[in-house]
């Protein structure tokens, strides 16, 4: 038997032993899920039990090195860990911001005193992290930001606002973007700073979005004292770190995105969902046209997926990352909104409920998720600006 | 299925862009246009991918082939659909090589495949009419008993490399109403069969194919290929496996349409600066590229679809053609509107990629039959 034979069969057993049977069967969406943090309630006791064991063997954070709570695995290995926990559709044990942004980032250029504190509570799931990019007056042009971060002794002092800060409400610590030096060109002026949000003087006020809900909020700093320890890289380097931190998250987005080919909720399939609220014609949907626009979302959404699969075989190989990378932030959000867009012209008019009786609960949903879908193009650097990164540093086309 | 090129894939592809490069490029297929070409293509460089092996890519070693797969031949086809070679490819090796092939009649394919291997036969696919688009049910030449074999009657429209073909497999209604799936038979014709006329067609992207009549060809029983009435199957499977091959071969072409529109948008001045400084044009050439990507994905998936026998491969298949359809019309038209004035005249290249990408689209369904296909697929 080969080691990662070996392996498999050791996780298979584990799974089997450990796994909360209440959890099986239930792998839950991208948002949905464990995020942790000093606020966290616990949903069941078996979420709980199900993280602390995951934790208690590094595999909430499969390939980080074990020093720092990790299960110090090979890309293979947990390949075959992912793998065998789809085979008995569990949930990831915690997911969030720690794991997919701050931490890979923590990981590359963090000091071992950062990585120390930091990354043992994020694979236990104890902290949770949002992050500080977007200002009022600095959104596509981020390197504009204005936040700023005047030196006091062994401190800084934090004064300025952020916005978009994503769940900043149920947050523990925030990562954030601030200016260290304003006399410098604007990219060589940035610090990478770590935040604790209990600081006197953080103050987070949730923003109503149009969909109803306020994940994102507008995040207050003045005269917040940050030891000069919390600062990432080097003073005035944050921006090589920000952009670093900008790859993992366009990542995390178009991988949230592309992977949703086929999900029609409850009902199934997309095809099957649009046959309820559209009926068929001898097995085929009764609207032409929005039968053509189905099929041409699910070939687009395939196409994705097959374009992002060649990328993970390429980096599996050992090849470096290609241009094709480039596409996923873009594409893989625009693709969602049409889906969105889609989903809500096939419940007809029963996608119009806002809440309350006459809505089926899914259609509701189906409304307030189109609503959110706008943002995508929006968030984590516009399709613009992707489009602007891709004519440059792919296509090299000229400023 | 792995999305990733090995190490002797890579050197194919190196081989294949070479040869396109140095034997085959756009000038030629120009100066053949240029001289109306009789025959259209080059037998001498003909002989030359047999003597590389590509004829014989895909056929099995007993046939004189390389026994290597369709991963290997979408790399050929795509190199030399940079260069819109116009050598019978699709018809030899894709449409009348595969139909043999996949007859599993030994004694038709041992009689026909190591000559077109070698290069020293090319075989057609007569299987498109007048009124039957994409249908490849819509059969209405007619193959009527006539003693122990069959009397044919009708016509083939725009039979790929028609003009010089050997043989012909034909597509004929032995039973059954116009668009049946079943009562479709496929014949094997050779070239020269009495009542056999073909005539040359000009298109518009320069390739060649041929007006095919059967006025009442007679052929013994023996010249049935596969089952009696049951063709269509057959004749499904061939096209699916052609439609990968011109998948890739439109892969290659939108490719260097837009290698070509990139090199303008970074030399034409105006205003004082290369028209690629401007974020209208920018834009527009970031959305070609993320579609050619996609495009490119799409045919690996296909073409390795069809090396494992997939049970999805007719869904890959649909997924690819109406990717590339809809890419190559895109890098084209982009192509032309972004090199502007000169992008009008037949003296730039450019044109020969839009004519070539308009009638690859219209070749074995666009991208609204495809989409449709899909649909019909997954069951709405």
């Amino acid at each position: 038997m080969s080691e990662l034979a070996r392996f498999r069969s050791d996780v298979r057993a584990w799974l089997e032993a450990s796994a909360p049977t209440g959890l099986r069967g239930r792998p839950g969406s991208e948002l949905e899920g464990v995020w942790g943090g000093r606020q966290w309630r616990w949903e069941n006791p078996d979420q709980k039990l199900w993280l602390e064991r995951c934790a208690e063997r590094g595999y909430t954070a499969p390939t980080w090195p074990r020093e720092v709570g990790g299960g110090g695995l090979s890309k293979e290995e947990a390949k075959v860990l992912a793998e065998e926990m789809r085979r008995l559709q569990l949930p990831p044990p915690v997911i969030g911001f720690g794991l997919t942004m701050i931490g890979p980032t923590l990981l590359a250029f963090g000091n071992e005193e950062q990585k120390r504190e930091h990354l043992p509570k994020i694979c236990r799931g104890e902290i949770r992290w949002c992050q500080g990019y977007s200002e009022p007056g600095a959104g596509s042009d981020l390197a504009g930001l204005q936040t700023r971060a005047a030196p006091d002794g062994n401190d800084f002092l934090v004064n300025g606002t952020k916005v978009w800060t994503s769940y900043a409400d149920k947050a523990d610590w925030i990562f954030a973007l601030v200016r260290t030096d304003p006399q410098a060109k604007k990219q060589e002026g940035i610090t990478f700073l770590l935040i604790d949000m209990a600081t006197p003087g953080v103050s987070v006020r949730p923003i109503r979005l149009i969909s109803g809900s306020s994940p994102f909020c507008e995040t207050h700093f003045t005269n917040v004292r940050v030891p000069k320890k919390n600062v990432v890289h080097q003073v005035n380097a944050g921006w090589t770190v920000a952009k670093a931190l900008l790859g993992h998250e366009r990542t995390m987005v178009a991988e949230a995105f592309g992977s949703g080919g086929g999900a029609g909720g409850r009902r199934g399939t997309l095809g099957e969902r649009a046959k309820h609220h559209l009926g068929s014609e001898n097995g085929r949907l009764a609207d032409p046209v929005l039968r053509d626009q189905l099929a041409q979302l699910e070939m687009d959404t395939r196409a994705f997926a097959l374009t992002m699969q060649r990328a993970r075989d390429a980096a599996q190989a050992g090849h470096q990352p290609g241009p094709e990378s480039s596409i996923f932030k873009v594409y893989g959000t625009e693709v969602n909104m049409r889906r969105q867009e889609l989903l809500v012209r096939i419940a007809g008019p029963q996608g119009l409920g806002w809440e309350g009786p006459g809505f089926d609960p899914e259609d509701l949903a189906t409304t307030r998720d189109w609503l959110r879908s706008r943002g995508n193009s929006i968030e984590g650097g516009t399709s613009e600006i992707q489009r602007n990164v891709i004519a440059k540093r792919v296509l090299g086309l000229p400023d | 299925m792995e999305l990733i090129r090995s190490e002797d894939q890579e050197l194919i592809a190196k081989t294949a862009a070479d040869f396109a490069k140095e034997r085959s490029p756009v000038a030629r297929i120009r100066a053949l246009r240029d001289a109306n070409d009789p025959l259209g293509y080059s037998p001498a460089l003909w002989k030359e991918m047999a003597e590389l092996g590509w004829i014989g890519m895909v056929f099995p070693e007993s046939f004189g082939g390389a026994g290597l797969g369709f991963a290997e031949l979408a790399l050929v086809m795509e190199e030399l659909g940079r260069t819109l070679a116009p050598e019978p490819f699709l018809s030899t090796v894709l449409l009348g090589g595969q139909a043999l092939l996949l007859s599993g009649d030994e004694a038709k394919a041992r009689a026909w495949l190591p000559r077109a291997i070698a290069g020293d036969a090319i075989l057609a696919l007569a299987f498109q009419e007048a009124r039957s688009r994409y249908d490849l049910a819509a059969v209405e030449t007619r193959a009527e008993r006539a003693g122990r074999g069959f009397r044919i009657s009708g016509e083939k429209i725009q039979v790929l490399d028609g003009h010089v073909a050997d043989a012909f497999v034909v597509a004929a209604r032995s039973a059954g109403g116009p668009r049946d799936e079943q009562g479709v038979t496929l014949f094997l014709v050779e070239k020269g069969a009495p009542g056999l006329a073909v005539t040359h067609q000009a298109r518009v992207d320069g390739r060649n194919a041929a007006l095919v009549a059967f006025e009442g060809v007679e052929v013994g029983a023996g010249a049935v290929l596969g089952a009696v009435d049951a063709g269509f199957a057959l004749l499904s499977r061939v096209v699916d496996r052609a439609t990968v091959g011109l998948a890739a071969e439109m892969l290659g072409g939108m490719q260097q349409a837009f290698a070509l529109t990139l090199d303008h948008l970074k030399s034409r001045q105006q205003f004082g600066v290369p028209i690629g400084s401007f974020q209208a044009l920018k834009h527009r050439a970031a959305n070609v590229y993320i579609e050619l990507e996609l495009a490119k994905s799409a045919v690996m998936a296909a073409a390795r679809a069809v090396d494992a026998g997939a049970p999805d491969l007719a869904k890959l298949v649909s997924l690819a053609k109406a990717r590339c359809s809809d890419a190559y019309l895109l890098a084209a038209n982009e192509g032309v509107q972004m090199f502007g004035g000169v992008g009008m005249t037949d003296e730039y290249d450019i044109g020969f990629y839009l004519k070539r990408a308009r009638a690859a689209e219209l070749t074995f369904g666009d991208a609204a039959f495809h989409r449709a296909r899909w649909a019909a697929l997954s069951g709405y």
